[in-house]
């Protein structure tokens, strides 16, 4: 992306920049990129959003391809939220994993579907995430896809974002001790919104998003239009 | 598909495979196939035309009569004319039509009456009401080498002597002759360079007894097309209990031709017969009429003047019979019961008479020993010509069953699709339910996408669709919105994804009593378990991921027991920024090995700003005297 970040004081539009659950407020699908592996930005950043699904009770359908599974590790539930509910599915191939995805979005049990997808496998194109956004959409359920290892090609997913980690924050008790955990939280691509850049946190209702950056993407930008359009209805 | 039935409409006809012993006469007799209404009069035209293309003998209607014909006899009132009502629960006999679909029938696979709940064990109340077909396969190990020599292009011509030959104690012996052999005089048991001397151009094919019983044993699955309680019967036959399986086939005398017919086709040259009796079917099928038929009243008449070899008893006993006179089966019965006792009382099976001929006349119960249980929920359809797709038969398939189990109040929870190919062989999958179902989409869409698994050969033109194990299941309304019980939703979508990835790729986590963190969860299959929320463990601290297996890393320190300082992990150093930590954790002792090491944990955040968990493995001046290792196990957020 070649966007200069300029203040958001001066700039700011669409809904508040501070507002939890942003990409659950309308269930739709949602891509997240993970630049490293070993980072569980992304995964704590999800949880953060789930609040909402987590306490309605109904279980989480987390499918994952085998590479995902080794190199980023399976869901450990005791280090994730309490009275989460969890199926996990492995899957050999993407298109599996897609496939999982769409029944579990075809099901009214279910309160989210977090997929993860190495790579860029051809299967992942822009039928396909179109498809999960539309499933999704018509059904009411969140739709995750969390990636790694790959490029943010054409996509449909009405949000993306890219998740790292900040230093964390100063542990009161211990100097030495890493404290909570702070990330990065960047929406380059986003439908009915304009994109920005926050820095996130685990809240009590959801992330906080604190530092609101908003991204210059030029007249042409996709992202720009809607920018307008909701100044335009506010 | 193309089929052949185009002037006699599309109706496909569900009919009853009842069970009930006391029925198995009824339904053999035209009296009862016209009474009970299913089967209305239909063209002679259409008669002949299904009797030449399915040896059954059955009529179907063409669709408008049918469904009418249906409709009036479901609501007949009169309870001796209508299987509907007077059938046994565990096989209610349905009837409807469907308008429009291919022309197939698809027919209730019921139970033979073993199973029925309410009947107990038969031979208690009448020995004799059970209908047993034994078939005697007479060449069947020629016949299978032919038939695999055939497919290798590589059959010998009619007149070549072929015998198949097996090590004996002195040479290879003789163990099966085709017709030509037989013709040029060589004989079963000879030896092998004794035939060569008689008939020098013979063939001699190494014997292959494993392969012909394998090959039995798929032959008597397959003859499930006929009734669903077959067994394997010695080395050359098989034994069907066929009660209530009879009229499907247009009666007892029609199912032995079709049963001899179609084994014919496939290269078996068989002898058959049916009895009362397991041992009545095996002796008529060997040394009685052809395709005899033995009733309860013609039992004995039938059976007297068969020889005592009939009597399954083995070459010593035989011959001592001869020796006291006994060369009948008459003979034996006509002697003093007493005086048999007392000459056989301590023998064994096949050496005891008494027993065999008790066995024969049914005072003593032999049931068809099948190796699985029948299952107690199936339908079938017969397609009029071979198919190599079931895909579009599934649907009314899994409506059909779906009938039979809410009449019987119960869902499934494994169902197999089994198809019989043409080749004598069976190809079947199967699906699981998570819990009992009886929703026939739902059934339908677990073998979405894998039916391909099915092999079809050269097509198949019988398509069964069983439940093996079922679950009660009442119809329940938990809300007077209409919606389905709770948690429905969900066992069908694991049953999808079960089905689909397999039962091992869905799983739901369960926590266990441990403190070691790979053991304190297992992963269950969701198809077993239900996902449950799990308690947090207070103010400790775990990582949102876990690798599997955990990573060896290399770690510097500044003093050995200390905290580390820099890691290389995925051949990458990183600095260490924080540490939380040590969290000790021992082995546990009653589990682990004793070479187990304590764990010593580090939350940890390098300069990448990742926070991940580490542990080392063992300390300093162990017993051991190794130096411990660091392992990378999870990632926190």
């Amino acid at each position: 992306m070649n966007s200069h970040p300029i203040p958001a004081s001066d700039a700011f539009a669409g809904p508040a920049p501070d507002q939890p659950s942003l990409s659950l407020a309308a269930p739709s699908l949602a891509e997240y990129f993970a630049d490293n592996a070993g980072d569980g930005a992304v995964t704590a950043f999800i949880f953060q959003q789930l609040h909402a699904v987590i306490a309605s009770g109904k279980p989480v359908l987390w499918v994952q391809d085998r590479m995902s599974q080794r190199e980023a590790g399976k869901p450990y539930p005791p280090g994730l939220p309490e009275d989460l509910k969890m199926i996990l599915v492995t899957v050999n191939r993407p298109v599996d994993a897609l496939w999982a995805m769409e029944e579990g979005l075809h099901s009214d049990a279910i309160g989210a579907v977090l997929g993860e997808v190495w790579g860029d496998p051809a299967a992942l194109d822009f039928t396909a995430t179109k498809r999960l956004a539309m499933r999704s959409e018509a059904r009411g359920i969140p739709a995750l896809l969390i990636r790694r290892a790959a490029h943010p090609n054409l996509s449909a997913a009405r949000q993306r974002w890219n998740i790292s980690s900040l230093p964390s924050r100063p542990d009161p008790d211990d100097d030495r001790a890493p404290g909570e955990p702070l990330w990065q939280a960047d929406l380059f691509r986003a439908r009915g919104r304009a994109p920005g850049q926050w820095v996130a946190g685990p809240g009590a209702q959801g992330a906080t998003l604190e530092h609101h950056v908003r991204m210059d993407l030029g007249p042409d930008a996709p992202g720009q239009d809607a920018d307008d359009a909701s100044r335009a209805a506010g | 598909m193309k089929h052949d039935f185009t002037d006699q409409g599309r109706g496909a006809v569900i009919l009853p495979f009842t069970a009930s012993p006391a029925k198995a006469a009824q339904f053999s007799t035209p009296n009862f196939r016209m009474g009970a209404g299913l089967r209305p009069a239909a063209g002679a035209g259409l008669a002949q035309a299904q009797q030449m293309l399915d040896c059954a003998g059955m009529m179907f209607g063409n669709d408008t009569k049918t469904s009418q014909a249906v409709i009036t006899s479901a609501a007949c009132p009169n309870p001796a004319l209508n299987p509907a009502m007077t059938a046994p629960i565990t096989a209610p006999p349905t009837s409807a039509s469907r308008p429009g679909g291919p022309a197939q029938r698809i027919t209730q696979r019921g139970t033979a009456g073993p199973l029925d709940a309410g009947n107990g064990p038969a031979t208690d109340r009448d020995a004799l009401s059970r209908r047993i077909v034994s078939i005697h396969l007479t060449d069947f190990a020629i016949a299978r080498w032919l038939r695999w020599a055939a497919a290798r292009h590589d059959a010998p011509p009619d007149d070549l002597p072929v015998v198949l030959a097996a090590e004996g104690a002195h040479g290879p012996v003789v163990t099966a002759t085709n017709r030509a052999a037989t013709l040029a005089g060589l004989h079963i048991g000879a030896r092998v360079v004794d035939m060569r001397a008689l008939c020098p151009q013979v063939r001699v094919v190494r014997a292959d007894p494993d392969g012909d019983r394998a090959a039995l044993d798929k032959l008597m699955l397959w003859a499930r097309r006929w009734c669903p309680w077959t067994a394997v019967d010695g080395a050359d036959g098989i034994v069907m209990d066929t009660t209530g399986s009879d009229h499907l086939w247009g009666g007892e005398a029609a199912m032995l031709r079709e049963i001899e017919g179609t084994l014919g086709v496939l290269g078996f040259s068989t002898r058959l017969a049916m009895a009362p009796t397991h041992g009545a079917a095996w002796a008529l099928a060997r040394y009685g009429a052809v395709r005899a038929i033995a009733t309860p009243q013609t039992l004995d008449s039938q059976t007297a003047p068969l020889p005592a070899r009939a009597l399954r008893l083995d070459g010593d006993t035989v011959l001592l019979l001869q020796r006291l006179g006994l060369k009948s089966i008459g003979d034996l019965a006509a002697v003093p019961r007493a005086s048999l006792a007392r000459r056989f009382a301590t023998a064994a099976l096949t050496q005891n008479p008494l027993l065999r001929l008790d066995q024969l006349q049914g005072r003593q119960p032999e049931p068809v020993n099948a190796r699985t249980e029948p299952p107690r929920f199936a339908v079938q359809a017969r397609l009029p010509e071979p198919v190599q797709d079931p895909t579009p038969y599934l649907a009314e398939l899994c409506d059909a069953l779906c009938e039979t189990l809410a009449k019987a109040g119960h869902g499934a929870r494994k169902v197999t699709v089994t198809v019989y190919r043409t080749d004598a062989e069976v190809s079947h999958v199967t699906a699981a339910t998570a819990r009992a179902s009886r929703d026939p989409n739902h059934l339908r869409r677990l073998f979405d996408d894998r039916l391909d698994r099915i092999d079809p050969g050269f097509g198949f033109e019988l398509i069964t669709l069983e439940a093996d194990t079922t679950d009660p299941l009442q119809a329940v309304q938990s809300g007077l919105d209409g919606r389905t019980e709770d948690g429905a939703a969900l066992a069908q979508l694991v049953d999808r994804l079960s089905a689909r990835l397999g039962p091992g790729m869905v799983r739901t986590p369960s926590a266990r009593a441990s403190h070691i963190p790979e053991r304190s969860l297992t992963w269950m299959l969701a198809l077993a378990q239900a996902p449950g929320a799990r308690r947090k463990l207070g103010h400790i601290s775990r990582p949102l991921r876990l690798l599997d297996t955990p990573e060896e890393i290399h770690v510097l320190y500044a003093i050995p027991e200390g905290p580390p300082v820099q890691f290389r992990w995925r051949r990458v150093s990183h600095r260490i920024a924080h540490f939380h930590g040590p969290e000790r954790i021992a082995p546990e002792w009653w589990t682990d090995r004793a070479s187990a090491r304590l764990r010593d944990y580090y939350r940890i955040e390098d300069d990448t700003r990742r926070r991940l968990w580490i542990y080392r493995d063992g300390i300093y001046g162990e017993i051991y005297h190794l130096p411990p290792q660091w392992f990378m196990h999870g990632v926190f957020g």
